[in-house]
């Protein structure tokens, strides 16, 4: 590949992180963060998109960078306090940069309009009103005239250039224009790393130059400071250029030297003469410090250098320059390669297992170095397991900050006040989940934003604060990833939600549901229609959609909601290539393994006493408790209620709410750990069924989830509303 | 000629270094001026190229943290920076720079900055 | 059939033909994975009685689609002698158990017509045309009909 077509595709992802780190520092200055580096950090990555944008030419993208880069300088430069406002004003100009960084990533237009108010919000926060800028520019515009270093090209004739500066050309046509040049080194020059002879080799590139050195003014030895040279050099320069072309050469010198330079030709008796000290604006400098360097603290970057430095004027805490950790080490590694090595890593560990299993059946692990052997080997591929799954687990907290723009974007479109607190954003999900998740999440912090939350106004008639507030968090648990998204709104009406099912004729009129069953009303398909369409540019959001994409991804979805007070939604997903700990067990001849972390208890049925109740539900009567019972074999159809074998095992399971089901099976054969392989890629959701595995004997056992069992008992051929939820 | 670059936008490393390989020169990168003084006592560099804005330590501290070492009192450093204001020009010169470039650069201006300060 | 190497329409097409019953049935060979012997399948509960279930195909999970009973016709009593051809479709591999492979034709898209009208409205979804070779008749299969409509997430 082209190396700038790699540079800038590396680019566009540089700035997917500055944009991020952007966000970051904006909402912790939101929140009342007053560390002056923070904001120094906002300013750089405004700074750094602008700096990469401008060495692509992606002007629309420099433009307004530019602009929200000046406003930034200000407030970092303590030239300009910020409220609130100006904080939600940046924040939507981070939200504009974003949407210019991928406009010219993907190559479509730009909202200019859009663009154009809110640059014009942004100028009138600038002190003056945004004229500074308007004047700064002009003068950037003067002083980039001339360009940084001097052209490879030789004997310069660059008329153009003269052009600029409505310079008098009056070239005599055939002589070559002769300049005499004065240079005469101040005290200084050495010590910015300027070499006079490099300086003047540099001359001679735009022609023949003679050289006379006047060292008249030279100290004797015992005073001569070595950091000021006082050396004088008569130049001439034979060469057909221009006054522009030689101060050029002696830029970087500008201020630590005195430079006269006129032309003579041979027919011009009076001089052009330029004084490169006499640059506009340029103050008097201050006295350089003597060697050794000054102190440090003098270029805390919030202070303007052109102040006095003295040490012991006040300024912000001044940078240390302690000796940091070093940078970490990173690579950048092609998915796909860690894809195969996460497929790999997982036929090791069903390879291992299967070696496990031979021996065992030959009768060989009695023996103690092969069992040793055995129990390290799998030591080894449970911690290159790990390992591997660390590498493509990644934190939400990215995908967590593009919620924020979401709901301001959400709160704004509804006149509502929301506000997003993040929890447990370092929590770490396999990076394709992540990806996937980012629809749903999407679907419902919008949901929460429009349907959840009232307006301040409602609120405040409830006597709630009229800012909402919308908690979005991730944490681990029991092997699983569990996102919550909390609001403090409403809560569901549930009549308003029955009413309508009923009239979609989703539940029949009569039916009498409980709340639960209620609530999961809204992720039957078909539920949320035209009627149901929002503010939010005019889509309906179906649960539906959004509870599919989760159990695409082996995931559950659930809702609990009060009235008045709000409602919670919950998101569990497995963390993909697990190793499970299970219990494998077996019901009707068919092997299948219950996660471990879902056993309470096991009981042989001896033990257990199966009651039948009215209904002709079964209960198990242990210690005093009934506790339901769930006959496996029927729940999966492959046999008729009530034909339980005697020698059967109950597993005590409990659903996420902690109530307890006896689970029949036939035999338990023994706890493993096994590799969990998905199915919803592969075929789709089963009913009671998390994901499969392959067992030692290469068979494939299906791996239960007991929640969705629990959840489906007791009706597993009805789909009806109730059952079908959740 | 061998260069040691310091920015903190990994885009612009990638181009200095690019602009420099198609020269001839070696070069090496840091992110911020802590990073940059590990690197340096690494290598031997005849010039050094460096942004202003950075965290950690920004180009004026790191320049007058270089210029301290006996062995880079008088090296060539060049500012890369997409300010132009005249008051930074000021500000590179008292932190001790030699020259600055601004940004976007162009490659050839870069590499001739580069020769003429190190002379040759 | 005049045949034009340069219509583009017309190029050449190549099938994998084999018998479900007493019919011939064929799919693009380019969607054909790998053909391989019957082995018995996990079966998933609640699933349509044309799932035979999933076996493991050297570490992933791959359903079987009993194609017989999916057309409307007795379930195969599959035994090591039945086949299972391994399909990749877009979004998804898929193994379809049949009673035997026959044959691989050559043929080109003009020799293909277009499925009759059939009493029985199922089968008809799945055949997207009919071709004759030496006098059998070969009813060519469209696999997205034949994929379980149940389970496939729709995000």
């Amino acid at each position: 590949m082209d190396p700038m077509a790699e540079i800038k595709a590396s680019f566009f992802v540089e700035c997917s992180e500055l944009l991020e780190s952007l966000e970051e520092g904006l909402l912790q200055v939101q929140g009342g963060d007053t560390d002056p580096e923070t904001v120094n950090a906002v300013f750089r990555a405004v700074h750094s998109i602008k700096g990469g944008a401008g060495a692509f030419g992606l002007d629309d993208l420099v433009h307004f960078a530019h602009r929200f880069e000046t406003v930034l300088d200000e407030v970092r430069s303590d030239r300009l306090a910020i409220d609130a406002d100006a904080v939600l004003l940046f924040l939507k100009s981070a939200d504009s940069l974003s949407d210019l960084v991928a406009a010219a990533r993907d190559e479509t237009p730009v909202d200019e309009a859009k663009n154009a108010v809110v640059i014009a919000e942004l100028e009138t926060l600038m002190p003056g009103g945004g004229d500074t800028d308007e004047a700064t520019a002009d003068a950037d515009q003067d002083l980039d005239f001339a360009p940084m270093t001097l052209s490879l090209d030789l004997p310069a004739i660059d008329s153009q250039v003269d052009a600029d500066i409505g310079e008098v050309t009056d070239e005599a046509a055939a002589t070559t224009p002769v300049w005499a040049i004065c240079f005469t080194t101040e005290k200084g020059l050495n010590q910015s790393g300027n070499e006079p002879l490099f300086l003047m080799r540099a001359l001679a590139e735009l022609g023949p130059v003679t050289a006379i050195c006047d060292t008249s003014d030279l100290p004797s030895l015992k005073l001569l400071d070595p950091s000021q040279t006082n050396l004088h050099w008569d130049l001439t320069l034979s060469a057909d250029t221009s006054q522009t072309d030689i101060e050029e050469v002696f830029e970087f010198a500008q201020g630590l030297c005195t430079l006269a330079i006129t032309k003579k030709t041979s027919d011009q008796s009076t001089p052009d003469t330029a004084d490169l000290e006499a640059l506009p604006v340029l103050p008097d400098l201050p006295a350089l410090p003597d060697l050794p360097a000054p102190s440090v603290n003098e270029y805390a970057p919030a202070q303007p250098a052109a102040e006095n430095t003295a040490p012991e004027s006040p300024k912000p805490p001044a940078p240390t320059p302690t000796k940091a950790a070093p940078v970490a080490a990173t690579v950048r590694v092609d998915l796909e390669r860690i894809d195969r090595l996460v497929n790999l890593v997982g036929e090791l560990v069903i390879n291992q297992a299967m070696l496990s299993q031979s021996l065992s059946a030959q009768n060989l692990t009695s023996n103690t170095t092969i069992s040793t052997g055995l129990d390290e080997f799998q030591q080894l591929t449970r911690d290159i397991q790990d390992s591997v799954m660390a590498i493509r687990a990644q934190p939400v907290k990215p995908l967590f900050q593009r919620m924020s723009r979401i709901v301001r974007e959400a709160a704004h479109d509804t006149h509502k006040k929301v506000r997003l607190v993040l929890e447990g954003e370092a929590t770490e999900i396999d990076k394709t989940v992540i990806e996937r998740l980012a629809d749903p999440l999407t679907h419902m912090i919008r949901n929460a934003v429009d349907h959840g939350l009232e307006t301040p106004e409602k609120r405040e008639q409830s006597g709630k604060e009229p800012e909402g507030t919308i908690h979005l968090r991730a944490t681990h648990r029991s092997g699983r990833v569990v996102i919550e998204i909390q609001d403090n709104g409403a809560g569901i009406n549930r009549e308003r939600v029955l009413s309508i099912a009923q009239s979609k004729g989703l539940v029949p009129t009569d039916a009498v549901l409980s709340d639960a069953e209620i609530d999961n009303l809204l992720f039957m398909p078909g539920f949320s229609t035209a009627t149901e369409i929002s503010n939010l540019s005019g889509r309906g959001v179906g649960m539906d959609v959004v509870k599919r994409a989760i159990q695409s991804l082996g995931g559950r979805i659930s809702i609990q909601s009060t009235p008045g007070h709000g409602s919670t939604f919950s998101i569990s997903l497995p963390l993909t290539l697990a190793v499970l700990d299970g219990m494998v067990i077996e019901v009707s001849e068919q092997t299948m393994v219950v996660p471990l972390s879902s056993i309470v208890e096991t009981l042989t049925l001896a033990d257990a006493e199966i009651q039948t109740l009215d209904q002709g539900t079964q209960v198990v009567h242990i210690r005093g408790k009934f506790v339901p019972l769930l006959d496996l074999a029927v729940e999966f159809g492959y046999r008729a209620p009530n034909v339980i074998p005697e020698d059967a095992v109950v597993l005590f399971i409990s659903a996420e709410d902690g109530e307890p089901y006896a689970l029949v099976v036939d035999t338990i054969h023994e706890q493993r750990q096994v590799v969990i392989k998905g199915l919803a890629d592969s075929y789709g959701y089963v009913p009671g069924v998390a994901a499969a595995t392959i067992l030692g004997d290469g068979k494939i056992a299906l791996i239960l989830d007991p929640v969705d069992l629990i959840a489906r008992a007791g009706s597993p051929d009805t789909p009806t509303a109730l059952s079908m939820a959740g | 000629m061998n260069v040691l670059a310091v920015d903190d936008s990994r885009t612009i490393r990638n181009m200095v270094t690019l602009a420099l390989t198609q020269a001839g020169i070696t070069s090496q990168v840091a992110e911020d001026g802590v990073h940059g003084l590990e690197v340096l006592s690494q290598m031997a560099p005849d010039a050094i190229i460096t942004d202003i804005n950075m965290p950690r330590m920004d180009g004026f501290e790191f320049i007058q943290e270089v210029r301290k070492q006996d062995a880079y009192q008088g090296i060539p450093i060049l500012v890369l920076t997409t300010e132009s204001a005249q008051d930074m020009k000021l500000r590179a010169r008292q932190a001790g720079a030699t020259g600055w470039i601004v940004k976007p650069f162009d490659p050839a201006k870069l590499v001739g900055a580069l020769r003429m300060v190190t002379g040759g | 059939m005049t045949h034009d190497p340069t219509d583009a329409s017309n190029s050449d097409l190549e099938l994998l033909a084999f018998r479900v019953g007493e019919q011939e049935y064929s799919v693009d060979i380019m969607k054909v994975r790998e053909i391989r012997g019957w082995s018995p399948a996990t079966s998933l509960p609640h699933a349509p009685d044309y799932v035979r279930g999933v076996i493991n195909l050297r570490g992933a999970v791959l359903p079987i689609v009993d194609l017989s009973a999916r057309l409307g016709m007795d379930p195969i009593k599959a035994t090591s002698r039945n086949v299972i051809i391994v399909m990749q479709l877009e979004t998804q591999t898929l193994g379809v158990l049949v009673d035997a492979v026959s044959d691989i034709l050559t043929l080109q898209k003009s020799d293909i017509q277009p499925p009759p009208e059939l009493a029985n409205g199922k089968a008809n979804s799945f055949i997207s045309g009919l071709t004759i070779v030496e006098d059998r008749m070969i009813r060519v299969i469209d696999l997205a009909g034949v994929l379980p409509e149940t389970g496939q997430a729709a995000a």
